[in-house]
């Protein structure tokens, strides 16, 4: 028998320590200003990049082994779901748009920033971030796969699900995201870090994968619970990059507060416009729903970011410049925004409906103070127009926010029957703005905003010249069947049709 | 007082694992909602080898935690024996 051999085992310190510092190395002949030339431009000052501490520690051996077997988990999850024909077992075919808009507008947003962060990991000049970076640069890529995978199974049976790439190119709706990373992904690494790694991870995720993710599986739809708990499974991880990045800035040089204050300000108000899209699936999409989307905001925005925003408070960090804004428009957004895309519902991917009776009941107990004051009355006179066989739609166009991209449909603070708009003249043109907040970001950075492309200019220019139809071809959208009301439509049908089957022979 | 909070998705690999925190725990608050757990506390909250291992009768790498996170928050320290969220 062989002696068995004593080997001392490395402490986790130790071998985070081997596994990532130990694979820097100080260049020869090349200078450090040569290999990382975007360290510096935007003012952040760094005196000692080992300052950086990874809290998870994560080596890249540890990293390849927990993300296989997430994999495995998830891809025997979505075969069992298409054996089994799991898009039956859903509540309703009502609640497909939550994920068209999810796989045109979100899912795209992860291959965004995938990119980034592989950028972001080439240009930090410590070790400690580029790690990190490159294990969420492949986290996010993995994300868009697992989603997109997931999903093709729908696109077996329904529509809306068949072009989402022309769609994140080329609709109106899904421009909110796009913009939100193309502005990210066009910053420098240190901002890229606090769009991405902070606001949107750390602040903002939460809302959109953990209540919406549970809403899933409260409407059987198992295979989007898969992908949504798979990718929030790192999500925890990214959290922790992105607030370790914060602080790691802010204890360098108290000359970066100011700067990280800025891009705070920016960022929380940029992503808080992309959830938008968020709170109309969570209020009006899910036909189960397992809490609102101001219940949402209440235990992952106020109560969460407010105990982040006191912690940061040491540093001189105040909470983000519209904060009060977005905690009173939590009250407003889902109901103006699903309005918004019922009068445009020819030009969407995914269908829209009037709320039913148990629906607006749902809605006035969760939003006491505004459904039954400003937007029952807007939904039942739209339900007499459906009635009399003359259904609202609104064939013009609004405005679009230069920095947000989303339709002026918002309103004023303070004034929820007035429509908030503001404007602004650079280099002899002017610009359309949703919100002093998106004013506010255009006007620190005009050279930036004014190279923004807009959906709806799309729609004048040549070669479409304002043609509808040539439009709907342009942007892959099936004109009668992935748009429109869902009462009538394919999905509705189908759904009905082929669940009648499961029951009965 | 801040809360700190961590989830993770309802399953048989976690189930020992949020048993073992409230052991660990005594002022957290467990929340059981669809497909997952919240596992809420007064400023911090600290999960231990230990406590886990004792539960499922094996042993245990605290970085298993990760298949099976959904999200947290505060401030992580990590070590070989404990997992802490605090926003101390």
């Amino acid at each position: 028998m062989d002696t068995p051999v004593n080997k001392k085992k490395l402490s986790l310190k130790e071998k985070y320590s081997y596994l990532t510092r130990d694979l820097a190395w100080e260049p020869s002949y090349q200078s450090k200003e040569d290999l990382f030339p975007y360290a510096t431009y935007e003012g952040i000052k760094v005196h000692d990049w080992e300052k950086w501490e990874d809290p998870f520690r994560l080596t890249m051996d540890a990293y390849w082994k927990y993300q296989a077997e997430k994999e495995r988990k998830f891809y025997a999850i979505i075969d069992a779901f298409a054996q089994n024909n799991g898009h039956l077992k859903i509540t309703d075919a009502r609640y497909l748009s939550a994920l068209k808009i999810f796989l045109q507008a979100i899912s795209p947003g992860e291959y965004a920033a995938h990119k980034g962060f592989a950028r972001a990991g080439r240009e930090f000049p410590g070790v400690g971030p580029q790690v990190a970076c490159q294990m969420q640069a492949i986290d996010e890529i993995r994300h868009a796969q697992t989603q997109i995978h997931a999903m093709s199974n729908y696109n077996k049976f329904y529509s809306g699900f068949h072009a989402f790439a022309d769609q994140r190119d080329r609709i109106w709706y899904t421009s909110v995201a796009r913009s939100f990373f193309d502005d990210a992904m066009s910053a420098g690494p240190f901002e890229f870090m606090i769009a991405i790694g902070f606001s949107f991870e750390y602040v903002l995720t939460n809302l959109l994968f953990v209540p919406f993710m549970s809403g899933a599986a409260y409407n059987g739809d198992m295979s989007t619970v898969t992908f949504g708990f798979s990718a929030q499974s790192d999500e925890a991880r990214h959290m922790t990059l992105g607030l370790e990045c914060i602080k790691f800035m802010l204890e360098q040089d108290p000359a970066n507060v100011p700067i990280v204050q800025k891009w705070i300000d920016k960022w929380f108000w940029r992503g808080f416009r992309v959830l938008g899209l968020v709170s109309t699936m969570m209020d009006y999409m899910l036909p189960k729903r397992v809490m609102s989307w101001r219940e949402a905001w209440n235990i992952y925005g106020e109560e969460n970011g407010g105990a982040l925003f006191n912690d940061l408070a040491r540093y001189g960090i105040r909470p983000p410049k519209g904060w009060a804004d977005a905690g009173e428009a939590v009250d407003h957004m889902s109901h103006q925004f699903m309005l918004a895309l019922y009068q445009w519902n020819f030009g969407t991917a995914f269908h829209t409906w009037i709320p039913s009776d148990e629906d607006m009941e749902w809605l006035s107990k969760k939003y006491p103070d505004t459904f039954d004051k400003y937007y029952r009355p807007r939904w039942e006179h739209i339900k007499k127009m459906d009635e009399a066989g003359t259904p609202f739609n609104n064939f013009g166009l609004a405005k679009l926010c230069q920095t947000c991209q989303l339709p002026t449909v918002f309103t004023e603070p303070g004034d929820p029957s007035t429509l908030c708009h503001r404007e602004t003249e650079y280099k002899g043109e002017t610009y359309q703005f949703c919100s002093d907040h998106c004013c506010d970001i255009f006007n620190e950075e005009p050279e930036k905003y004014i190279q923004a492309w807009l959906p709806m200019p799309a729609l004048f220019q040549d070669p479409l010249n304002g043609d509808l139809e040539a439009w709907m071809k342009w942007v892959s959208l099936e004109n009668g069947s992935d748009n429109g009301d869902y009462q009538g439509s394919h999905d509705q049908t189908s759904f009905q049709k082929w669940r009648a089957m499961t029951t009965s022979n | 007082m801040s809360t700190v909070f961590i989830a993770f998705q309802t399953n048989e690999e976690t189930r020992p694992i949020i048993e073992a925190i409230e052991l660990d725990n005594p002022s957290a608050t467990v929340h059981q909602e669809p497909a997952m757990v919240k596992i809420d506390a007064p400023d911090e909250l600290v999960i231990r080898r230990e406590t886990i291992e004792e539960q499922i009768g094996r042993e245990y790498d605290l970085q298993e935690l990760q298949v099976n996170l959904i999200t947290m928050s505060g401030h992580l320290t990590e070590d070989e024996d404990t997992f802490t969220l605090s926003w101390k």
